[in-house]
């Protein structure tokens, strides 16, 4: 099993949701997030105050997948989130040594 | 060790004045004296003490004393409703500038781990001014008691708890003017000038002072520094109202006064931990567009209503207030846009502030097109205020509490020795030749400025020996929220 890790434009959510959804994957989590990469921040002026905001909002997207399932996942998250535009985001992929369904206590990749 | 000495000095101030209250309960108080008016050189009254007359026609100091005893007879002064209605609305509009209107204000301007600290200010200022006020605030400012040498400079201690104000007793001032309002509608209107005086002054100390330093400073504040200034511009034998200085709603009495005070206390208390370094952006400026809102519609009461009355001069000071803050608003906005490239929703919401600011000392005596160019300047003057000029100042004036108000109290009082005119007085208040009339304006804004600022030092060196004026540097981080009300925003 896998867990992919999406960092993303948080306009870009509801793209990834539905391309998840049509090929079938059936949980996702989400959590709002602050960062940057090759993106550069902004600057806000306060009375006479300046601020230099380096982080960006963006939405981080985990998926837990079965192995078979990886590519395609990130070909549907590729596809969707890409803008062409610096700032578009990463996906990261990592191992997921168990998984457990709360309800049911089934674990490994029939949990997924 | 500290607190016990807080015990004893507080005892010892209400013991104080509860004897003094003991000793004038047994004195009546003096009935206006028709004659006094004859007798004293003194010009029309001027400000807000002094707004509508019961009777039309001002007072000429040649009249004799037993031609005005006539009329005095005839037509006893008597309350009327609508300017008592008028007055009950506008101490509503002036309070509710406080609470919520500057809470919001500010609070909206701070990091998010202090609003609530920050709109503590506003919420405690009001009552604990409120105390201090009937206690003993309102008798210093506009009392009677004290000796005639004394008088140009203190009241007394014979209102004390309004002592000797009966329900239906109209304001009547020093000078033998009787109004058409109760006195004790008069003491709670200018009660809530003095409480957003402090709030004012507390946003350039915001996000590090003690709570308890800031209650005792705040009650002390009100009775050494406020009192005595709105006695010399407000009180019929205050100096600076003897020598013609025009001030109608409080530009030196609140807001130079809280301005300077507010800087003094910024340099004091010393700058925010971090600051320059680590990101201070208002939190939230949707409570402050709301805020500045309520503040410019309840500044409706602060100045129209220093008319004390409702008529063509309450109606005058409404319209000018108007126009002075939407000319300021959409200066500050073009200085913005010219400056810095964009204009600012803060800048719109501060600019509108810096236009009722500076037209506060003038709203009753200018015309629009005089209210045009005070608002306009003031924008313009404000920004800098509170950008180039801060940066020269290096206080850490939190919200700009000299910038706007200071700053902006001071290009008013100046600019209402231009713009003020008999044309709106008609001769009540009298208004003096311009290089005169300038001088008085400028005599008002140093003597606020020196005795507030040297007094408000005073007593936070005071404060900060027996409390301590700040908060500690891990508290400061923790935000005042948490460290000092065990609150907090998610």
């Amino acid at each position: 099993m896998k867990l992919v890790t999406a960092v993303v434009k948080p306009f870009k959510l509801d793209d990834v949701r539905e391309a998840l959804s049509d090929i079938g994957v059936q949980g996702i989590t989400v959590t709002e997030v602050k960062g940057f990469g090759r993106q550069k921040g902004h600057t806000e002026l306060y009375r006479g105050a300046e601020y230099v905001v380096d982080f960006l909002p963006k939405v981080k997207i985990d998926i837990a997948i079965r192995d078979e399932m990886v590519e395609q996942v990130i070909e549907a998250i590729t596809r969707v989130a890409s803008t062409g535009k610096i700032g578009d985001g990463k996906i990261f992929v990592s191992n997921l040594e168990q998984v457990i369904r709360i309800r049911t206590g089934e674990t490994g990749p029939d949990a997924v | 060790m500290k607190r016990t000495l807080l015990a004893l000095g507080l005892s010892g101030a209400l013991l104080t004045s509860g004897l003094a209250f003991a000793e004038d309960a047994a004195t009546t108080t003096a009935a206006p004296d028709a004659v006094a008016m004859a007798d004293t050189a003194q010009p029309i009254p001027a400000p807000a003490a002094v707004g509508a007359p019961a009777e039309a026609a001002p007072v000429v100091a040649a009249a004799a004393p037993a031609a005005e005893a006539a009329p005095a007879e005839a037509e006893k002064p008597k309350v009327d409703r609508g300017d008592t209605a008028w007055l009950l609305i506008a101490t509503a509009l002036v309070l509710m500038m406080t609470l919520p209107g500057l809470a919001l204000f500010y609070g909206g301007m701070v990091r998010k781990k202090n609003v609530l600290g920050t709109m503590m200010h506003s919420l405690s200022a009001a009552a604990v001014v409120t105390i201090v006020w009937v206690v003993i605030g309102y008798s210093l400012a506009f009392g009677n008691g004290v000796s005639e040498g004394l008088a140009p400079y203190i009241g007394g201690f014979d209102r004390i708890l309004l002592s000797g104000v009966a329900v239906d007793q109209l304001w009547t001032d020093a000078a033998g003017t009787a109004y058409t309002i109760p006195e004790t509608l008069f003491m709670v209107f200018q009660m809530t000038f003095a409480i957003i005086t402090v709030a004012i002054m507390a946003g350039s100390f915001a996000e590090r002072m003690k709570f308890s330093a800031f209650l005792t400073f705040v009650a002390l504040w009100v009775v050494v520094v406020y009192a005595p200034i709105a006695h010399w511009v407000w009180h019929a034998k205050g100096w600076l109202f003897g020598a013609g200085a025009l001030d109608f709603a409080g530009g030196t009495v609140v807001h130079i006064n809280s301005g300077i005070a507010g800087l003094v206390a910024a340099y004091v208390i010393g700058r925010r931990v971090g600051l320059g370094r680590e990101p201070m952006a208002p939190h939230n400026l949707v409570l402050t567009v709301v805020g500045a809102g309520l503040l410019w519609v309840g500044w409706f009461g602060f100045n129209a209503g220093s008319w004390l009355g409702a008529d063509g001069r309450s109606a005058m000071a409404m319209v000018v207030t108007q126009v002075a803050a939407a000319a300021a608003a959409l200066a500050w906005l073009a200085s913005e846009r010219i400056a810095r490239g964009r204009a600012s929703v803060l800048g719109g919401a501060s600019g509108a502030i810096a236009g009722l600011v500076a037209i506060t000392p003038a709203s009753g005596y200018v015309d629009a097109s005089g209210a045009l160019v005070i608002g306009l300047l003031a924008g313009v003057i404000c920004f800098w205020g509170t950008t180039g000029l801060k940066r020269l100042l290096k206080a850490d004036d939190s919200l700009d509490a000299f910038g706007l108000h200071g700053i902006g109290g001071i290009a008013g009082a100046i600019l209402t020795a231009f713009f003020a005119t008999e044309a709106v007085t008609g001769g009540v208040p009298v208004v003096l030749p311009l290089a005169q009339q300038l001088w008085v304006q400028v005599e008002g804004v140093l003597a606020t400025i020196v005795y507030s600022g040297i007094m408000t030092f005073i007593l936070l060196k005071i404060v900060d020996v027996i409390i301590g004026l700040r908060v500690s540097e891990e508290e400061e981080r923790e935000g005042l929220d948490v460290s000092q009300h065990g609150e907090r925003v998610e």
